[in-house]
């Protein structure tokens, strides 16, 4: 593993950081943004020898995950006109907390996961910990449009560790997860926009209608 | 090719039909391409096909029994579709056969695929196709149905490809994630990820199929979206998602982990089983109580693959049964719900003299359900509880009994209510379309039959399909 491709990934680490941090929605889409092209970058660092299928890896990750998708879930906030994730189930100083356990977690679990591949010393415990972060995100915040975020996040730890059986995976499946997730995630943004005008609020919360 | 066909045909047509503008055309779309799938399955009975792909699209005996029900049930709810949309306003149209044809194409897709991470890709697809349908109604109700079913199907389905990746990485031989290469080289694969592997789709799976306690989705969604959507979700989308806890542990038996694994289905099973019983007392919405209905029998299906013994057996038996009664009882709902305009215990009465076809189904359907003699689903479940016995857990066989009468008596207190008591105010006998009843009725017969006799043809390909999942059958 290079030097260069240890750096992305401890960025992405910090970009979780960001996502749990901060209060803007815009914030909270633009660090995602950042996040996506630190994953499109991160196959080309770990593998340099400029096949057809890590360029193509990176090409689609990076239109997905730093352009297409942000630019949508930027695109949904503008038009619910919501700019704060006000009053989240868990503080964000107290989620901040939360993640840096996550981090602490994930280095311990990854240390008794007996993967083969040398290439692994930082990237399984920075997949497990962005995976943990997306699910704090989902689970604590009452935007529906942070939940999303959450979610994206979660397919990013993902994406993570499936790097690390990135030429065991034939190149037409991952893209066709990413189309999957991109697809998800622009459904799941229109829904976004329909609870907005059915409930003039983005707020989760508010579903509570159905229960038994 | 004919493998290629079986899912390239409905995603053409699916956006054929987004295309089209004129309303008998789509239709068209929708129950041609039914009937070629149905043919098209109805051919690889009769001969093998090939594998396409470099082998990532294969027929295996599991696989093809998931393809026909899917193809079957799919044949019935096309035909369905005609009659609903001329009665429901015509908004629908154009993304309902659209979303319907491409839930038909990813779940051909996950039914062949033998590449495992191929296959996530078509069972994360047949999720999306069927959220525009479940938002059909466009009010909060349905928004709020839609949004959990969304989120929890893809964070559970996000999990899985979590799974899938551990997989490859227990991997040590062979062509990575295809099921033959995964299955011969088993003793390779290393256990604690293996282990690890299995858990994450297990849950994750177990998250689309409605496994306590991760079902909260699934009343909810259940509940608001149209009947037949419903339907094919509990007959089958379900049956896809346990195709893919069906196959891990496949992979995971072959590996020599039956020890590790039949444990955690027998819990999942149990603890299914319990949730169904506890929310079913006092639910007076029959498409809720068919939502809990379908997490009781999703509790069967992995409960009989722990089990071991006859119980794969059961287990292959069930999922046919579960997937055509599933298919009865939602349409016939959605009889009741399109002349009364409810699924409750307090609006829905009378059905049996508003609507006679559809009371006397829906009072058959519930015996059906429920797995009483003498249909099929009474042989299947008694086949499981058969392997509980003779497997040494005679608790457990006790507890699902007790479990299934408490189910029974939920059941049956609401829709009994429904058939029988009188309603308000007299209303007038609704002639009901030939499309809409038909295939409900051909769905219970084949229930019926299977119940009193089960073809040698599918008796074999049961046989063949158990065998992978534990040890033989009776």
């Amino acid at each position: 593993m290079s030097g260069l491709s240890e750096l992305l990934l401890l960025c992405v680490v910090l970009t979780n950081f960001w996502v749990l941090g901060t209060t803007r929605l815009s914030s909270t889409i633009r660090a995602t943004a950042i996040q996506g092209g630190l994953l499109a970058a991160l196959p080309i660092a770990m593998h340099p020898g400029w096949s057809l299928h890590i360029l193509g890896l990176a090409g689609g990750t990076f239109l997905v995950k730093a352009v297409l998708l942000p630019a949508f879930l930027s695109w949904a906030i503008r038009e619910a006109a919501v700019r704060r994730e006000i009053e989240p189930l868990i503080g964000f100083s107290a989620s901040l907390a939360l993640g840096a356990a996550a981090v602490a977690l994930s280095f311990g679990i990854a240390q008794r996961i007996p993967l083969a591949e040398e290439a692994t010393a930082l990237l399984i415990p920075v997949a497990l910990s962005t995976v943990i972060v997306g699910l704090l995100v989902l689970t604590t915040r009452n935007k529906a449009l942070s939940q999303v975020v959450g979610y994206l996040v979660l397919e990013n730890g993902i994406y993570v560790f499936g790097l690390s059986q990135a030429e065991r995976v034939p190149f037409l499946v991952e893209l066709g997860v990413l189309l999957d997730i991109f697809v998800g995630i622009f459904i799941m943004g229109i829904v976004v926009f329909h609870i907005n005008r059915a409930f003039d609020s983005l707020d989760s919360t508010r579903l509570s209608e159905l229960k038994d | 090719m004919i493998l290629l066909l079986l899912f390239l045909v409905p995603a053409g047509t699916a956006a054929a039909a987004y295309l089209v503008r004129q309303v008998p055309v789509r239709l068209g779309f929708l129950v041609g391409t039914a009937l070629v799938h149905c043919l098209l399955v109805a051919g690889l009975w009769l001969t093998p096909a090939a594998p396409a792909l470099g082998g990532w699209l294969a027929v295996d005996p599991l696989g093809l029994l998931v393809l026909s029900l899917v193809s079957i049930l799919f044949l019935v709810i096309a035909v369905y579709t005609v009659g609903f949309l001329r009665t429901e306003p015509p908004r629908g149209g154009r993304v309902f056969v659209t979303g319907l044809l491409a839930f038909l194409a990813a779940a051909s897709l996950v039914a062949l695929s033998h590449h495992l991470a191929l296959m996530w890709v078509g069972m994360e697809t047949t999720t999306l196709a069927l959220a525009p349908l479940v938002y059909h109604r466009h009010d909060r109700r349905s928004l709020e149905a839609v949004w959990k079913y969304l989120l929890l199907s893809s964070v559970g389905i996000a999990l899985a490809l979590l799974g899938t990746f551990f997989l490859a990485a227990a991997q040590t031989s062979g062509h990575p994630l295809l099921l033959e290469d995964l299955i011969s080289g088993g003793t390779n694969l290393q256990p604690a990820l293996l282990r690890t592997a299995f858990i994450f789709l297990l849950v994750g799976y177990g998250t689309k199929m409605g496994l306590a306690p991760l079902h909260a989705w699934k009343p909810d969604t259940y509940g608001e979206a149209p009947s037949l959507v419903a339907g094919l979700m509990a007959g089958g989308l379900t049956s896809c998602a346990f195709l893919g806890v069906a196959r891990i542990t496949e992979v995971s038996m072959a590996a020599g982990q039956g020890e590790f694994v039949r444990p955690l289905l027998i819990a999942f099973g149990v603890v299914s089983l319990v949730v169904a019983a506890a929310f079913m007392i006092g639910q007076s919405d029959m498409k809720r109580l068919l939502a809990y209905s379908s997490v009781e029998h999703m509790g069967l299906l992995v409960l009989g693959l722990g089990l071991g013994g006859a119980g794969p057996y059961g287990t292959v038996l069930h999922l046919v049964n579960n997937a055509l009664t599933k298919g009865v009882m939602f349409l016939v709902v959605g009889n009741v719900v399109l002349v009364t305009g409810s699924a409750t215990s307090v609006g829905a009465r009378g059905v049996l003299r508003r609507l006679p076809v559809s009371g006397v189904l829906l009072l058959l359907g519930l015996f059906a359900v429920t797995g009483s003699p003498p249909f099929g689903l009474f042989l299947s479940e008694f086949t499981i509880l058969n392997a509980a016995i003779s497997e040494g857990y005679p608790l457990i066989a006790l507890t699902v009994v007790l479990l299934l009468a408490i189910i029974f008596v939920g059941m049956a207190a609401v829709i009994l209510e429904v058939v029988y008591a009188p309603a308000e105010a007299p209303a007038p006998v609704t002639r009901e379309s030939l499309l809409l009843v038909g295939g409900p009725v051909l769905l219970l017969l084949a229930v019926l039959v299977l119940g009193l006799y089960v073809p040698p043809t599918l008796h074999r390909v049961l046989v063949d399909a158990a065998r992978g999942l534990g040890v033989a059958a009776p």
